[in-house]
């Protein structure tokens, strides 16, 4: 029975469905809770902090023990600022957390919080990204003075010659504005202070809870022992909860302090002024293109604004020198020279949100690709194809090494799809009748499941990248499969469960996931960057290889066959060829229970096995039709396509469901949301009535062709596909509304592209043709 | 605190007395005073409608209902949309489908699609998702929520 490639409903599905999930809201019944007392301004010297009488306050004072949240890249660019959980002297942010109260209920801490008052002594912040950049900007840390944090800079030799010899040279300014990964779910943990062992236990709402425990344990200095971390169900992350957060540590140690039961659940104000942000960054590019459209060469200066400290363990270093690594995508670029700036501001700190700067990265490329075919008078198609990589393994000029993928043939599959000729003409049609219609493409890569090696790159201090998996057959017959990863929504324990059925020959719900327990799991390193079905799913596959391998030499004894002669398989093992069979249960047992009959059961039927994978490159092309209404600005969806390769799809159904919850967020990203701060660093956009995620009513069907290139860079042959959504929406969108509002020669280089700025270009595009 | 009342609400056919401020949400009364966490909190200011239960036959945001509001009427939330065993065809069809990812949003969508079928039994596929965009999910996309929703609107018309 082959379990993978079936869209298998879900494994974790009928506990969620009847409301019987625990999130960790769910788990603080009983608890006392915390409030914080958050910074009204964003940036400025704390004078003192007042309590009414009888009100308990814990300040930075109580926490004089406690470390400070400091990671580190190895790198010479790279200034190191470290965040106080609670800071004593100044607040960097508006939303930093300065103070907190407890009390036996959640609405009781907020009544005591009200109370308490941060005499803060407001200065000018810094809060705009170019804004940082100027040479008389304040800097928003003593320590970079310049206000950057991380710099990276490369230039190969040829560049300068590529640009000297260029038939056409085309620049463009980008800017993608500030958002929230905004999971569903808030932050939140519940400490638990065990008085018979003394260990405190954090439930909490995260996606890497081993990294968390480490976290945790160096900041509080106690051992790694005395503190277990686990994520129960966790309501959706993206990246946002990825991090170790002030608020954490806090929580840990008022439960070791006070000896009880504590938690802290925060509302969606607190995530939305203080958990993080991401995308905010400027790109200003420069592409050299010979007459026949190849791309010579490459230059680019990338600002990236990283709030106001450094995220753990990632390091603020993760959207620009992602975005610096990564620029060329799918493209071939012969010379390429890039700057890119890690920018410090009195904002909320950044971290990962899905896709990581390739959002706008690929915006840039699809939007050069588009301006160069209009300058040299080529078809937008075309010039791609000339572009496109073909040949495998495919060197970036940054060192990076692609695997096979279907660059070329994807987009192909897409234009034919969406039948181009056919929208020209309706698109033609429209415009008679004052109707604006667009097309818009977008091809990229998306580097994912990249273990160590990718991250020692980047000068982590602090190097994620493998994952532990311990395959566990007990003498029932059922298995326990421990993973290093967590996941919190991708439906990880299904498929894990229909890799390794495959495996040993048994079904889907025989297979127990165990994850996001460090009591109960191997280190590991959690799930974002699309690793887990690659990463954890390789690491399941061997270990469970391993048990498959032992079965086979207790079945071959009990049955006096050899071991090459056994298959398992439907809950058997069987002496091929032979209508001799014992069930894998029975062979379980006795590998238990008899074990003086058998010879090398090292290990027995508990297996553990390490996977470390350089990583692989998805690829995609998306296709996107919308109606752009030239007198509100609004844009309407009408069609969007995904023509998606990750490799070989273990469970299809699940595969759609990440695209299509990408191609939502990159849908958001072009359209809809943004983070505004006002020039005093006061965030305008703090609640749902302000920030404006999606409904079902502003997402179309989303139609999707897959294809599988089979690329030896991973075990399993599954490339990952978490983020693939998300990175290439908004550039197929931005260059469909481009197409759009042709006749008006307007160029959109920003997103959200919402109403007001679409509006701006066709007013200043038509202001411009009347001078 | 001395100003807390008593009430009895009925949930799921269920009596829970409880003892509440006047100033305490229904959701939060459902959540810590019935012990039913099934009913989420996405925002606290009703525009994600993780919260939504059915009140008296129609859907409700239960952030923005007080606790002493609901007394004496009928509650119903996501734990006692099953019969025993058997899911609702709304809970079947969201597992078939892939409609739900990490689950968070999924009881406020069952009890929204539920309780607007219950309040009009006639509703139409087009006018169900637009019912539906009252609600925010952030990982689905809502390809399949819709796809969902409207298999189990025909199973429900059917009475399956
Ligand atoms: S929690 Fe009630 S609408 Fe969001
Ligand atoms: S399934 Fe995660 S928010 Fe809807």
């Amino acid at each position: 029975m082959n379990w993978i490639g079936r869209s298998l409903p879900r494994l974790e599905d009928p506990t969620l469905l009847r409301g019987h999930g625990h999130y960790v809201a769910d788990l603080a019944q009983d608890a006392a809770h915390i409030r914080f007392v958050r910074s009204p301004v964003a940036r400025g010297r704390i004078l003192g902090i007042e309590a009414p009488e009888g009100v308990t306050v814990y300040t930075a004072a109580d926490l004089s023990d406690v470390g400070q949240i400091r990671p580190v890249l190895e790198r010479p660019d790279y200034v190191a600022v470290g965040q106080p959980v609670l800071p004593s002297d100044r607040v960097c942010f508006a939303g930093q957390a300065v103070a907190f109260v407890v009390a036996d209920e959640a609405a009781a801490a907020e009544d005591l919080a009200e109370q308490i008052f941060l005499d803060i002594e407001p200065e000018e912040p810094v809060v705009d990204l170019d804004a940082a950049l100027r040479p008389d900007a304040v800097p928003t840390h003593p320590e970079a003075p310049g206000n950057v944090l991380v710099e990276g800079r490369m230039r190969t030799s040829g560049l300068d010659a590529a640009f000297a010899g260029a038939a056409a040279v085309v620049e463009l300014d980008l800017r993608s504005r500030r958002q929230s990964a905004m999971p569903m779910e808030t932050r939140g943990g519940v400490a638990r202070y065990d008085q018979r062992d003394r260990r405190t236990t954090l439930h909490a709402s995260v996606q890497m809870p081993h990294m968390l425990r480490t976290g945790l344990a160096d900041l509080l200095g106690c051992p790694e022992a005395d503190l277990r971390v686990i994520a129960p169900d966790v309501g959706g992350g993206f990246g946002q909860k990825m991090s170790l957060f002030p608020e954490y540590v806090a929580l840990v140690w008022l439960a070791r302090h006070l000896k009880r039961d504590v938690a802290w659940i925060e509302d969606r104000r607190e995530n939305f002024l203080a958990s993080a942000h991401s995308r905010d960054q400027a790109f200003t590019v420069r592409g050299a293109f010979d007459a026949q459209g190849r791309l010579l060469g490459l230059e680019a200066d990338l600002r990236s604004n990283v709030g106001a400290f450094s995220c753990y363990p990632v390091t603020c270093g993760v959207e620009p020198l992602m975005a610096f690594a990564e620029l060329p995508g799918p493209y071939k670029v012969l010379e390429y020279g890039a700057r890119s700036r890690g920018v410090t501001t009195n904002t909320c700190t950044m971290a990962p949100y899905r896709g990581v700067a390739r959002p706008m990265l690929t915006l840039t490329m699809e939007r050069l690709m588009e301006d160069a075919a209009r300058r040299l008078g080529l078809d937008p198609i075309e010039i791609r194809r000339r572009n496109l990589i073909d040949s495998f393994p495919h060197r970036s000029p940054t060192g990076l090494v692609y695997d096979a993928g279907s660059y070329i043939a994807a987009m192909e599959a897409a234009v034919a799809a969406v039948d181009l000729p056919a929208f020209r003409r309706r698109q033609a049609e429209a415009l008679t009748q004052g109707r604006y219609l667009g097309l818009g493409i977008s091809v990229f890569s998306e580097r994912t499941g990249y273990g160590t090696p990718a991250y020692a790159a980047r000068g982590m201090a602090i190097v994620p990248g493998y994952e532990q998996v311990d395959c566990a057959l007990d003498p029932s017959g059922h298995l326990e499969l421990r993973i290093g990863a967590s996941p919190h929504g991708q439906g990880l324990a299904t498929a894990l469960a229909q890799l390794v059925a495959d495996e040993l020959g048994v079904v889907p719900s025989q297979v127990r996931v165990i994850s996001g327990d460090t009591d109960r799991t191997p280190y590991g390193w959690g799930t974002f960057a699309s690793r887990s079905m690659v990463i954890a799913g390789g690491a399941s596959k061997l270990a469970s290889a391993k048990v498959a391998a032992k079965l086979r030499a207790v079945a071959a004894c009990l049955m006096e066959a050899t071991e090459a002669e056994i298959d398992l398989e439907g809950g058997l093992a069987r002496v091929r060829g032979t209508n001799r069979s014992t069930p894998i249960r029975e062979i379980a047992r006795a590998a238990h229970h008899r074990s003086h009959l058998f010879s090398d059961l090292e290990g027995g039927l508990r297996q553990t096995a390490f996977y470390d994978p350089f990583g692989t490159f998805s690829n995609a092309c998306h296709v996107a039709e919308v109606e752009v209404d030239v007198d509100t600005g609004g844009v309407r969806i009408e069609r969007f396509l995904v023509v998606e390769d990750a490799g070989r799809l273990i469970n299809p159904m699940i595969v759609d469901g990440q695209i299509h919850g990408g191609v939502a967020q990159g849908i958001a990203n072009a359209l809809y949301e943004e983070m505004i701060y006002d020039p005093d660093g006061n965030l305008l956009t703090a609640s749902l009535a302000d920030y404006l995620p999606p409904t079902i009513n502003e997402i179309p069907k989303i139609e999707i062709i897959h294809m599988e290139t089979i690329s030896d860079a991973t075990l399993t042959g599954a490339k990952g596909v978490g983020e693939g959504g998300t990175i290439g929406a908004p550039a197929a969108i931005v260059n469909a509304i481009v197409d759009a509002l042709a006749p008006f020669g307007v160029a959109i280089n920003e997103t959200p592209a919402t109403p007001e700025r679409i509006r701006a270009a066709i007013r200043s595009a038509r202001e411009n043709r009347h001078e | 605190m001395n100003d807390r009342l008593a009430i009895t609400l009925n949930v799921n056919g269920q009596s829970y007395p409880v003892t509440v401020e006047p100033r305490k949400s229904l959701a939060d009364a459902l959540r810590e005073d019935c012990g039913l966490t099934g009913t989420h909190l996405g925002c606290e200011h009703g525009v994600c409608g993780a919260c939504t239960v059915i009140v008296d036959g129609r859907p409700v945001r239960s952030c923005l209902m007080f606790a002493v509001q609901a007394e004496g009427l009928a509650v119903c939330t996501v734990e006692g949309l099953a019969e025993g065993e058997a899911l609702h065809p709304l809970q079947r069809h969201f597992w078939e489908q892939h409609g739900l990812q990490c689950g968070f949003c999924t009881p406020g969508f069952l009890m929204l699609a539920a309780g607007a079928f219950e309040a009009d039994p006639t509703i139409d596929e087009a006018e169900m998702i637009d019912v539906l965009s009252s609600n925010l999910c952030r990982c689905t996309g809502y390809q399949n929520i819709a796809k969902a929703v409207s298999l189990a609107l025909q199973d429900m018309r059917a009475g399956v």
